[in-house]
């Protein structure tokens, strides 16, 4: 590495967050700390259902007797659950607002700055956003023309109390409380996220989408989606995320649970982009998340794309379980890590039924002092005749102080199965970097080329009014210019 | 002066490649250095194009009244300096169109002058590529990526042939080519040779030399020009190797 390139990479590790603003408002927050007070606050916030409370408190006592899994390669200090705001919302929030007139003009200047405008006539064409910020759901665009076709699309907090039936049925039905502590605590204390329901036979005509921002200092953001795609439907789902700069690390514990019945498929993209911390290592969402698809029918499909440019801890794997006979699961994963950023992310496929199938793509790039894992697990169960996987891991390194770790575990109780594995690990290579500059090209659009290059097989998976809005982030990812 | 190379020295890892090599090329000229293996010809090419590998000892290279030592390798690319390369590189997932257009963009901006809109640029990119003999169908690949040797050689020609340059240097652009690409390519460059550009073409055999005339044929020896002259220097080469020049 020549020291022009050095310096280059020096210069992008001066990342500048653009999203790292704090919005002023007065916030509601009941004390810090994790018991049984707090989980009926929240429930009773959200006017809940007795049996919503007791399934929350149950999840709380499996929490109380498990321990954080220790597997990942991770290193970051212990976290203190009695040191965190479980609950925070700006004030006046007990009840969803009805419509725009009644949010605080702060919140629409904030999802503004966020390029994310709540006015219906400035939403993206054909994207229906639900806005999250800290523990409560703003406002949901597009909900009326949905409606129509008989998608709910709509907070989980009113999907409880409007579709119970639903909620009973599904919920901790691909994440049991149980699986492990952090979806535990998800299911104990969620406060806000997305509900969609896609009915039979119908294929959603926009892209439905979640932004989330978490504002409030010190609070954990634990979000819970679910989205049911019943049988013969389709829908494609996105989620943004962003948070201010600050000093101290924040929790982030997510559950997403997707259920694709027969003939059904699920697209499901995430940009992440959370405060990754500045270039001492100093800050950042601590993002532990758990979701997981269930192709419970034939012929379903449920895909992950993600887009992973953020937090300072991201620990991710977005899996599916193919229970229905030829469904298909997808993930296409591109993670960048710089400064010191940790990811340990990847994806779990395990093949029930006949003939399934599942692709795996996963690109990390490794800037800075930064370590990026790929860890991912492949299964075939007894029955899964004919089933088969493909898998790619691509690793980039920029730099000589970060690092790239692929983990793959295969495991195959079917000697039918078939499993292709490839994977490379390479350094960003001078002779391309010469080549673009000797067409003109400056050393950082050379960089950028080659990473979006790199990550091309990913990004054209993204639905096209983001594969741009990724692109960029890519580049910006790489050499902190603000856009 | 268009190309003034004084005295120049160039070493690589302690070894000593160039050694006061001295070359002087005026605009509208065709010069071709010839030489054999090992002799410090695509190190100049590398030196010339600004690749960082090397150390500089001593000389002064001057290119269209500048110092070409003040300028980095975009730099120079942008003043108009173009080489063609003996291995281009694969950039997968790059894709050739807006690689090309972003180039095109990138010297016009230091040359003052407008960018070049997608539509535009697209039909300058078509109609290049027909005149060299290139399938549409290439421009929708990656930059390199997949070509056989023989397509890796045309697509220099035609990036040559878009970004219009000053000054080309062709670094062995004959090698691993068939006879009819090596007629597509050295079509390409009769077509772009005027009065206002020149080029530098580095060959190890004299067969390019039946294509392109060039107005003069240096002998490049262990690091220094060794004979200059026209092309009956080729001829010579031909027929009795650089056995005697050494």
């Amino acid at each position: 590495m020549n020291s022009e390139t050095l310096n280059t990479l020096d210069s992008y590790s001066k990342n500048k967050y653009k999203y790292g603003f704090v919005t002023e408002i007065d916030e509601e927050k009941p004390k810090k700390g994790l018991n049984e007070d707090i989980i009926k606050f929240i429930s009773l916030k959200k006017n809940e259902p007795e049996w919503m409370l007791e399934w929350r408190l149950k999840a709380f006592s499996k929490w109380k007797k498990m321990k954080e899994p220790k597997w990942a390669n991770l290193n970051f200090p212990e976290i203190d659950y009695q040191d965190i705001y479980y609950y925070s919302a700006p004030k006046g929030f007990d009840k969803k607002p009805k419509d725009l007139s009644e949010v605080d003009p702060k919140l629409i200047e904030t999802y503004n700055k966020l390029g994310i405008p709540l006015e219906e006539q400035k939403v993206l064409a054909g994207v229906a956003v639900d806005v999250v910020f800290d523990s409560v759901s703003v406002a949901t665009t597009y909900k009326g023309e949905l409606e129509k076709l008989g998608i709910i699309f709509c907070s989980i907090g009113e999907a409880i109390q409007k579709h119970p039936e639903k909620i009973k049925k599904y919920l901790g039905s691909v994440i049991p409380a149980g699986d492990h502590s952090f979806s535990a605590l998800n299911s104990a204390v969620f406060t806000d996220g997305s509900f969609v329901y896609i009915p039979e036979g119908v294929k959603c005509p926009m892209e439905l989408s979640t932004y989330f921002r978490i504002n409030a200092e010190n609070t954990g953001q634990f979000e819970r989606t679910l989205i049911i795609a019943d049988k013969g439907s389709y829908v494609s789902y996105l989620e943004g995320c962003t948070a201010p700069k600050r000093d101290d690390n924040q929790l982030h514990a997510a559950n997403v649970e997707l259920i694709a019945l027969e003939d059904a498929e699920i697209k499901y993209s995430t940009v992440q982009n959370w405060y990754p911390g500045d270039e001492d290592g100093k800050g950042g969402i601590y993002n532990f998340v758990t979701k997981r698809g269930l192709c419970a029918g034939k012929n379903s499909k449920i895909s992950w794309t993600q887009v992973e440019t953020g937090s300072a801890i991201t620990w991710k794997y977005p899996s599916c379980i193919l229970k229905g006979d030829n469904s298909i699961g997808e993930f296409y994963s591109v993670a960048i890590t710089n400064n010191f950023q940790q990811a340990d992310t990847g994806t779990k496929m395990t093949h029930i039924g006949k003939n399934t199938k599942s692709k795996i793509i996963s690109k990390g790039i490794s800037l800075g002092k930064s370590q990026n894992t790929y860890r991912g697990e492949v299964s075939f169960l007894r029955k899964a005749d004919k089933a088969r996987n493909y898998t790619q891991c691509d690793s980039l390194l920029v730099g000589n102080k970060c690092g790239a770790h692929t983990v793959p575990y295969i495991d195959s109780k079917n000697n039918t199965a078939v499993i292709e594995h490839e994977a490379s690990t390479s350094k960003i290579n001078e002779d391309q970097l010469y080549y673009c500059r000797q067409r003109g090209l400056s050393h950082e659009e050379a960089v950028s080329l080659i990473v979006n290059g790199f990550c091309k097989q990913v990004l054209q998976e993204l639905p096209m009014e983001f594969a741009v809005e990724a692109q960029k982030l890519v580049s910006i990812s790489l050499e902190g210019s603000v856009g | 002066m268009f190309l003034e190379i004084k005295d120049l020295s160039v070493k690589i890892e302690n070894k000593n490649i160039l050694k006061k090599l001295n070359l002087n090329i005026n605009k509208g000229e065709v010069h071709a250095i010839m030489g054999p293996n090992g002799c410090g010809k695509s190190t100049l090419a590398n030196v010339l194009a600004g690749k960082e590998d090397y150390e500089i000892l001593n000389g002064k290279i001057n290119f269209k009244d500048n110092d070409l030592f003040d300028l980095n390798i975009e730099e120079r690319a942008q003043e108009g300096m173009f080489l063609a390369f003996q291995y281009p590189v694969e950039i997968p997932g790059v894709n050739i169109t807006p690689f090309l257009h972003s180039a095109i963009n990138s010297k016009r901006k230091r040359m003052n002058e407008e960018e070049i809109d997608n539509l535009s640029f697209a039909k300058l990119l078509k109609s290049k590529a027909s005149d060299l003999g290139i399938n549409i169908d290439m421009l929708k690949r990656s930059v390199n990526t997949g070509f056989s040797g023989g397509e890796k050689k045309r697509y220099e020609i035609l990036q040559m042939s878009i970004l219009n340059p000053d000054l080309a240097i062709l670094d062995e652009t004959d090698s691993g080519l068939d006879i009819d690409a090596l007629k597509i390519v050295t079509d390409g460059v009769n077509k772009l040779k005027s009065k206002d550009n020149s080029f530098l073409i580095i060959t190890h055999y004299q067969k390019l030399l039946d294509y392109i005339k060039p107005d003069y044929v240096h002998v490049m020896v262990d690091g220094s020009i060794v004979k200059s002259g026209g092309s009956e220097i080729a001829a010579e080469i031909e027929k009795d190797g650089f056995q005697k020049f050494q």
